[in-house]
């Protein structure tokens, strides 16, 4: 089955692409842009039909390798 | 002495490092990633690059590769590891050194000559460093050094921060500082000292038509605080 997961910076973690794409918006005439951050998005097709135990695994990978946990949270969605 | 240096796919300052610890009289050696053991070292360098494109994370392909395992057994058992820009952030990755190099605060790739404050001298690689500021070079686009609030006082309290951006007169403020890095960070030492890593390249300032020579100190004082 497929497991998609996001991962972002955390709150208060500077994101400068994301400041550049929001300046670029509020220039390009999006002036309720407050803010943007970026993030990462995954789709990860696992070897397993169950569902609790494919997220569990997918966590496994955020920890270990999809999301650096000094910076970055991940969700599994 | 012997060295070991390791390749990775996209490494490439390696040979740069090759040529500049045999320069200073260690017997180097260039070990393949996919290798499982590393042969007896008294210093493993992980070089400059762009390690598998810098894909996901910069250093965190690196940070899983076959020969990695040796690498954090040997800093355990306090082997001296120095890892060079992408090193650095291969070490991060690893969990052998706190935090991570984020993207340049000004989202430009920045290479150039940087002057460097010595700010830690009780580590092998820095100990009786005849100079206080070093002039080396820097070309890197994640070298924005961040960590927790935390873990920012343990580097602090146990004088882990080993390297700073400065001016040539050794002033920290904000307009010599390249990256955004915290604090001026350029690089730290884990808390046993053994093991280091730098954004600037020391292997690049080892001869005088290479626009300096500080990189030869730094060799230099290293071999001479191994022997």
């Amino acid at each position: 089955m497929k497991v998609k997961v996001i991962v972002t910076l955390k709150n208060g973690v500077l994101d400068p692409q994301g400041k550049a794409i929001q300046q670029t918006l509020n220039s390009m005439g999006f002036l309720n842009v407050n803010e943007v951050r970026q993030g990462k998005y995954f789709v990860i097709d696992i070897k397993e039909n169950d569902e609790s135990k494919a997220k569990i695994k997918a966590e496994d990978m955020c920890k270990k390798l999809l999301a650096n946990l000094v910076i970055e949270d991940y969700k599994i969605v | 002495m012997k060295s070991s240096v390791i390749i990775f796919p996209g490494s490439n300052c390696d040979r740069d490092m090759d040529v500049a610890l045999k320069k200073f009289g260690f017997k180097n050696q260039m070990i393949w990633h996919n290798e499982e053991s590393i042969p007896k070292s008294d210093l493993i360098v992980l070089p400059g690059g762009f390690s598998y494109g810098d894909y996901l994370r910069c250093g965190s392909i690196a940070s899983k590769s076959k020969i990695i395992k040796s690498v954090i057994e040997f800093a355990n058992s306090g082997g001296l590891v120095l890892g060079i820009c992408n090193g650095f952030q291969i070490l991060t990755e690893t969990g052998l050194l706190p935090g991570i190099l984020q993207q340049n605060k000004y989202l430009n790739f920045i290479c150039g000559n940087v002057f460097v404050k010595v700010k830690d001298k009780t580590n092998k690689y820095f100990k009786n460093i005849k100079k206080d500021i070093l002039e080396l070079h820097i070309a890197h686009n994640e070298g924005n050094y961040f960590c927790s609030e935390e873990e920012l006082k343990l580097l602090e309290d146990n004088n882990q921060i080993a390297v700073t951006y400065c001016s040539k007169k050794g002033d920290e403020s904000l307009e010599h500082n390249p990256n955004g890095a915290l604090k001026n960070i350029a690089g730290i030492v884990n808390k046993n000292r053994n093991v280091l890593g730098m954004m600037p390249h020391p292997e690049r300032m080892i001869d005088k038509y290479l626009s300096g020579e500080d990189g030869s100190l730094f060799f230099e004082n290293l071999l001479g605080n191994l022997k």
